[in-house]
């Protein structure tokens, strides 16, 4: 009896064996993401989509648990020879791997694996930050984003206002009245340079640094010393010191986003992507609005920067992966998964098309979707210009560490602004010049 | 000289038995510190390919920064302060359990608790308990508006992780304080009780002695630790700020290597980290362990 019962565990065995044979087996490519947490899994879900859609290939995707993660990951991996053919990059990763030698650009990849893409689908401003200075796309536009000021309706209705500031000196009358009725927190910061420095240079259109934002070649120099940028930091120090404004950090508790999704801070400037987050965690009745960054009086608004990452694929894999690298690069910018992006994350659409779609299916109508069209008309507010396109300057992220370092020395009463910024620019220029010299004999495409 | 000389015949089995540990200490210890060095005197592109050699440059970009020296001053400071506070309340907490005061057993099963906590999880626990406006030490700040402020203070900053990285040490040094306390024999403290001296004598004059060598250990195993692995409480709980207060030398040279991708800064400094290390044991073996009396 047991035997007999063995035997056929044998057979069941050799028949799933033969079934799976069978049915021909799908090509496996890699694909690594840094996106953490819910965005994580809504990555991971849109891998299950692509698999779910087709049966000839099979996307095996692998978080990196964070952004800068998956850029060292796929370094220490390429040198390995154990890279994925798929890896998501944050925007400022794209200088390292626009020098690399270590990926295969996307418009020559398109061109090589008949991809149905239409560069042109693209938003200007998506396509500017990731295209060469020649205008060619070396990656794919992939999560996007852009700053937006998030702002306390009932707050500002306390001073009898019902429109958002649309100047900073208006935001500063506003910050006042808001403390002369007793609130404590009018406008929630922190040292992150993403929205106060570039964000507020492009939508200024003043440049980061020389030779188009760096986009000219590798020996740019940052200018942030100079122009609008010292102006603002001595502002936020004064609001700071006033009792205005605070800096609200992970570190004294509360992150801008939680300080304005609980209402301790009246209004915030950050990432059209926390829309969602703060739509899910906001307190109870939190009657609140998205408008563009204020302006400073005097000056013409521009676009703004698109934040987040694209997708690079990788050199030396096989044809057959690349094959199904391609057709997941096209199934990701169909117009259904395009729209997809929005509606389980804060992103935006990144094709016109889409949007299109989702503008005459009343998505921006929807309650929990209002506001966000005000991240469309910010980044496509004009068409690029030589310092709105975007940034690419070499080891940003350094760059940003030490402009965040210095921000801090100079809200804490260390350093006075323009010690503070001179000291960021040269210690960011020792980097550039590094950056330089290590890549020696290379040149931006 | 002929004399007799005691030796393993199998030379080749012996080399075949400690192969594998040899080959273990190469893999991970000799080829990635030489692979460092390597990379200390040339530039290395992230990606790989042409790096050059640049001679002593990265050093000499390494000791030009003045914020170089703001980094190791911080790293000793901080070494020093984390290791007196972790030995000094481990040895209070091993005494009071080797003395058998009402609970010891169950104490002696907690104390240890801390050091399987990892270290990022010991920062954000660090971080949520003394955040200023909503940790559990915020009371602090309602009693007198602004006394701590880790996010803006710099030494608040160095307070809060030293104190994180105490906490996560002290667990480590009970034990042994606790293993060395029990192997000292009874007959000596009894003796000692019976010749009529109190608890602080007999700790003073008989168990501080005997401890000697315990002490000695943990202070190189201690002040090693502090330098090397403190890297994920920074991280979670100041992230080197405000204003660069603890940028410890570990950290920095994650952010220059790791987030910078300057992999050749970042080796030169690790160089100079481990000569750093390398230099503190040997001075403790060379005059601190002379003083050290091992029976």
């Amino acid at each position: 009896m047991a035997r007999h019962s063995l035997s056929i565990a044998a057979l069941a065995l050799a028949a799933t064996i033969g079934a799976a044979q069978a049915q021909s087996p799908r090509v496996k490519f890699e694909y690594w993401y840094g996106l953490t947490g819910q965005l994580g899994e809504v990555m991971a879900e849109h891998c299950k989509r692509f698999n779910e859609a087709q049966t000839r290939f099979e996307a095996v995707c692998v978080g990196q648990g964070g952004y800068d993660r998956a850029e060292q990951n796929t370094i220490a991996a390429f040198r390995a020879r154990q890279h994925p053919t798929i890896v998501q990059i944050y925007d400022a990763g794209t200088v390292n791997f626009m020098l690399s030698q270590a990926t295969y650009n996307a418009v020559q990849f398109a061109r090589d694996f008949n991809m149905k893409i239409d560069w042109n689908d693209y938003f200007p401003g998506i396509r500017s930050y990731y295209a060469t200075s020649k205008g060619e796309m070396w990656s794919f536009p992939y999560n996007s984003s852009t700053a937006v000021m998030y702002w306390n309706r009932a707050e500002w209705a306390r001073i009898g206002r019902t429109e958002p500031p649309a100047t900073w000196e208006q935001y500063e009358k506003d910050m006042r009245a808001l403390k002369a009725t007793g609130s404590t927190c009018a406008m929630a910061f922190d040292m992150d340079t993403w929205q106060s420095m570039e964000q507020l240079s492009a939508i200024h259109n003043q440049p980061i640094a020389t030779m188009g934002n760096g986009y000219d070649g590798l020996g740019a120099e940052l200018v942030i010393n100079k122009g609008l940028f010292p102006r603002h930091v001595a502002n936020l120090k004064k609001w700071q010191d006033e009792g205005l404004a605070r800096v609200q950090t992970a570190q004294t508790g509360k992150t801008i986003v939680q300080a304005f999704a609980d209402g301790s801070c009246a209004s915030m400037v950050s990432s059209i992507a926390n829309h969602g987050v703060i739509g899910s965690t906001a307190r109870e009745g939190l009657d609140w609005g998205v408008a563009m960054i204020p302006i400073y009086e005097g000056f013409t608004r521009h676009n703004s920067l698109v934040g987040g990452a694209s997708l690079w694929v990788m050199a030396n894999k096989s044809k057959e992966e690349y094959e199904a690298a391609a057709a997941f690069l096209d199934f990701v910018l169909t117009p259904a998964e395009v729209k997809w992006m929005p509606n389980v994350t804060g992103y935006i659409p990144i094709t016109v098309p889409a949007y299109r779609q989702m503008l005459d299916e009343g998505f921006y109508a929807q309650p929990k979707f209002k506001g966000r069209e005000v991240a469309m008309q910010s980044l496509t507010y004009t068409p690029p210009t030589e310092f709105t396109r975007g940034i690419r300057l070499g080891n940003f992220t350094s760059i940003r560490s030490e402009v965040r370092s210095e921000l801090e020395a100079i809200m804490n009463g260390q350093k006075t602004v323009e010690v503070g910024l001179n000291d960021a620019v040269a210690r960011s220029n020792q980097i550039l010049r590094r950056f330089e010299q290590t890549f020696r004999g290379r040149s931006l495409p | 000289m002929t004399g007799k000389r005691v030796t393993f015949a199998g030379t080749w089995l012996a080399a075949l038995l400690i192969a594998p540990q040899l080959l273990l200490v190469f893999t991970f210890f000799y080829w990635p510190a030489g692979e460092a060095l390597y990379w200390s005197f040339t530039l290395e592109p992230p990606f790989g390919g042409e790096n050059q050699w640049v001679g002593w440059q990265n050093f000499k970009t390494v000791f030009d920064d003045p914020l170089y020296w703001n980094s190791v001053r911080i790293s000793i400071t901080f070494a020093l302060a984390s290791t007196a506070l972790a030995m000094g309340m481990a040895l209070l907490l091993a005494l009071f359990v080797d003395r058998q005061l009402p609970g010891h057993k169950a104490y002696r099963f907690v104390y240890f608790w801390p050091y399987a906590v990892a270290a990022p999880a010991v920062g954000l626990a660090f971080r949520f308990i003394f955040a200023p406006d909503a940790g559990f030490v915020s009371a602090l700040n309602q009693w007198y508006p602004g006394l701590w402020n880790p996010a803006r203070d710099g030494i608040d900053a160095v307070i809060l992780i030293t104190l994180a990285n105490a906490w996560s040490m002290i667990a480590y040094n009970f034990i042994f304080f606790l293993a060395g306390l029990q192997s000292i024999p009874r007959s000596l403290t009894e003796a000692a009780a019976m010749d009529g001296s109190g608890v602080l004598r007999r700790m003073a004059d008989i168990q501080f002695p005997l401890l000697a060598p315990t002490f000695f250990f943990l202070v190189v195993i201690n002040l090693t630790d502090s330098f090397v692995n403190s890297f994920g409480i920074v991280d979670i709980t100041t992230a080197g700020g405000p204003a660069r207060a603890t940028d410890l030398m570990v950290y920095k040279i994650y952010s220059d290597g790791f987030k910078g991708k300057d992999y050749s800064l970042a080796a030169a400094q690790s160089l100079v980290l481990m000569l750093l290390v390398v230099s503190l044991t040997f001075i403790q073996f060379r005059f601190v362990e002379r003083r050290v009396h091992y029976s």
